[in-house]
């Protein structure tokens, strides 16, 4: 029994998710299965969940889990700090990542794509040899068709949008986790940007990873095919489809859903007062 | 670990190295008696065999300093004068075998990766035969170029003409209270004249003084980089240093000559328990360059405010100042930068890291004399700060005599950002890593500026000290 579960697929569950931000309730039941080796776009309009949920996965301390479970195969992944989670496999390409000046985006890699790969190691414990590693994410960039000298930039400092993004994807490439959440990856890029980030996660093994794509455009999925698109509204997934359902969000918006699931657009409006009260 | 003994520390390792000093007293050396007057100061003038006019010198300081208040700013200081050894003879050294040093200490040697003749020499230890064989080879290339290189108590000796007109006038007795006390009593440190037009094209480590009067508590140094001349000197190291007494008052005075330069380099990594109390000031002439690179670790209180005094056209001065304090720790340091002739330029950068209830205070001068116009100065300070707990204040004095000048002054203070240590731990950095990797990233700029192997030791110190490990 072992032996077979150990040559299945890796899985990833979420069952009935609850997570709230400040005392306030964001997600309200969200429940996906992604298995290693698809991909699933999850779209729904502003303010629905979306980055919500891979934050959540991903471990950020202020996203508060009141109810459900994650569950990296039999792993509960509720009880991972980030960077347990980080080795256990799992990945989120932030929208906006934190510029860490000072910090060299190679020395930041090599650590953590030390610790990813010897999920064990402790503080202090022997990194990658420089070479190896110097070599390994040179071929990576020049596959991404980055600039070597990026690498000794610090850390987001002073990036534009689009080098934040393709220097999310150079430490997707190198960590190469189960499992990606990838956080509007195309969004500030134009459309030729996004052509190139479609392509490069495609490149770089994207297809064997369990790819779960927050995005509004389909351009990202056009070397990504979805197996799977979800629609989320007022903190839960509401309806769950293949391409075309992505394309039909796409070319005609979220209309059609609010009416479809008048519970969850009702919860969305409430949330959307609150938001505008906070704001006024 | 050894920061459990930071604030209740007075006691201890005081105690743990006056074992020491009984053992050497057995093998017959001589200590001064406890406390401070001119019994004392003549007894260590003797002692050192000194010709009157420093037996003066030190007398006249003893005076100031016994009438001087001590500083009401800064931090706390408590220090009972009386009841501190002022001078040990250093043959004491000899007394100390490698056998004696605490085994703690040893460990972090070990962790710092300090070369085993440097640790020996660090932990008051003297150097080994063979070090002085490798490092007596570079004391005859500089005797080449005509470079004095010595401690200072020698200096007194063999270049008074140096020493009578240099000497006590950059820093006089009477500048500071502590200044003076160093005047009466001081011992050690180093003395470097560069002659003209050489320029030294490695930098001069004070551990290189082989044979020479080990760095004491009162220590003094004085560089003389004549015209068109060209010197790094660095001093100290990122091992902890440990006295047998509670407080370290130096002196450093640096005189750059016209069209010379000079950086000075120091990391220091006190024992928790020590008051150290520091007066830098270097005066730099027509279109001399002089840069004080000045990094702070460890201690009780710190209070140490390099300077540059920009006495004629061109000369610029340059400090770039790094402190951590940890628990226990208040570090107020900073740097002086005086505009005395037109066209001068100034620059101040000032990094201070606080944690685990430590105090960083920047205290910084920036003053333009009647006269010097079209001078510039800017000063950066940043301040990072690891946990509520510790405290980060900025005290920055400008002075200006003359409109047609530039001043920048820039301050900045942040918390470890919840998000950044998010960031770097979803890319499966432990916490403690996030954090040592984003405070390595905050003194990034100033430890790029130092040699190679203090760059690596000062981040490798930086470290254990967020591991909380170092005392």
């Amino acid at each position: 029994m072992g032996l077979i579960e150990t040559s299945m697929t890796d899985v990833l569950k979420i069952e009935n998710l609850h997570v709230a931000v400040e005392g306030k309730p964001i997600l309200t039941g969200v429940n996906l299965t992604i298995r290693r080796g698809e991909t699933h776009a999850l779209m729904g309009p502003n303010g629905s969940g979306k980055s919500t949920l891979g934050y959540a996965i991903m471990g950020h301390p202020n996203y508060e889990v009141t109810d459900g479970a994650i569950w990296l195969n039999d792993e509960n992944v509720l009880e991972m700090a980030a960077n347990e989670r980080a080795r256990a496999g799992l990945f989120m390409a932030f929208q906006r990542p934190m510029s860490i000046p000072g910090v060299k985006l190679a020395d930041f890699l090599r650590h953590a794509t030390t610790n990813v790969r010897n999920p064990e190691r402790k503080e202090g414990e022997e990194l990658i040899p420089m070479r190896e590693f110097r070599q390994e994410m040179k071929s990576k960039m020049q596959q991404l068709q980055m600039d070597l000298d990026f690498a000794r930039r610090y850390v987001n400092d002073g990036f534009s949008g689009g080098e934040m993004k393709r220097a999310e994807i150079l430490q997707l490439a190198m960590l190469q986790p189960k499992f990606a959440i990838l956080d509007e990856t195309d969004s500030g890029l134009d459309a030729d940007a996004v052509r190139l980030a479609s392509q490069s996660i495609a490149e770089i093994g994207g297809a064997e990873m369990g790819l779960l794509i927050i995005t509004h455009h389909d351009k990202l999925l056009e070397h990504n095919p979805p197996d799977f698109a979800h629609v989320m509204l007022g903190g839960r997934i509401v309806e769950t489809g293949g391409v075309d359902l992505a394309k039909e969000l796409h070319s005609s918006g979220y209309d059609r859903i609010r009416k479809a699931y008048p519970d969850a657009a009702a919860i969305e409006q409430v949330m959307n007062e609150e938001e505008t009260q906070v704001a006024s | 670990m050894a920061t459990d003994i930071t604030t209740d520390a007075l006691e201890s390792p005081v105690g743990e190295i006056n074992k020491y000093d009984f053992r050497t007293e057995t093998t017959g050396i001589f200590k001064a008696r406890k406390g401070v007057d001119a019994e004392v100061v003549n007894q260590i003038s003797d002692i050192k065999n000194e010709p009157d006019w420093m037996r003066k010198f030190r007398l006249d300081s003893l005076e100031i300093f016994n009438s001087k208040p001590m500083p009401k700013w800064g931090g706390d200081i408590a220090i009972d004068f009386q009841d501190i050894f002022y001078y040990l003879k250093p043959t004491d050294g000899q007394g100390h075998t490698w056998d004696d040093v605490p085994a703690e200490i040893k460990d972090t040697f070990e962790r710092l990766g300090i070369p085993e003749a440097e640790r020996k020499y660090l932990s008051g230890v003297k150097a080994q035969f063979e070090s002085e064989v490798v490092y007596g080879s570079l004391q005859e290339d500089l005797a080449k170029k005509g470079v004095l290189f010595t401690d200072t108590d020698t200096a007194v000796r063999e270049h008074p003409e140096l020493l009578r007109e240099y000497f006590g006038k950059v820093i006089a007795p009477d500048d500071n209270k502590f200044a003076a006390l160093n005047s009466a009593v001081w011992s050690g440190g180093s003395f470097i004249y560069i002659p003209k037009g050489v320029k030294i094209d490695f930098p001069l480590q004070a551990y290189f003084r082989i044979n020479a009067e080990s760095m004491g508590q009162f220590e003094r140094t004085l560089i003389i980089v004549d015209e068109g001349a060209q010197v790094h000197y660095v001093e100290g190291c990122t091992a902890p240093m440990y006295t047998t007494e509670s407080l370290h008052s130096a002196v450093v005075e640096v005189i750059c000559k016209k069209g010379s330069r000079c950086r000075y380099s120091t990391i220091q990594n006190w024992a928790n328990n020590i008051y150290n109390l520091v007066t830098k000031r270097a005066l730099a002439y027509r279109d001399a360059t002089m840069e004080w690179v000045d990094g702070n670790l460890g201690s009780h209180l710190t209070m140490k405010y390099p300077a540059v005094y920009m006495m004629e056209p061109g000369a610029r001065g340059e400090i770039l100042s790094i402190a951590f304090s940890g628990k226990g720790q208040h570090q107020d340091t900073g740097a002086k930068l005086v505009h005395c002739a037109p066209n001068t330029t100034g620059q101040i950068v000032s990094k201070s890291i606080s944690k685990d209830g430590g105090r960083g205070s920047y205290r910084g001068l920036v003053k333009v004399e009647e006269g010097a116009t079209g001078s510039k100065s800017s000063v950066v300070c940043d301040a990072l700060i690891l946990d509520p707990q510790s405290r980060s204040d900025t005290y920055p004095y400008i002075e200006i005599a003359e409109p047609d000048v530039s001043i920048g002054h820039e301050a900045s203070v942040s918390r470890i950002g919840e998000e950044q240590l998010f960031y770097l731990m979803s890319r499966g950095l432990s916490e403690s890593e996030a954090s040592t990797m984003i405070v390595n990233g905050f003194i990034e700029p100033l430890v790029k500026e130092l040699p190679m192997e203090y760059a690596v030791e000062l981040n490798r110190l930086i470290e254990l000290q967020m591991e909380g490990s170092v005392g």
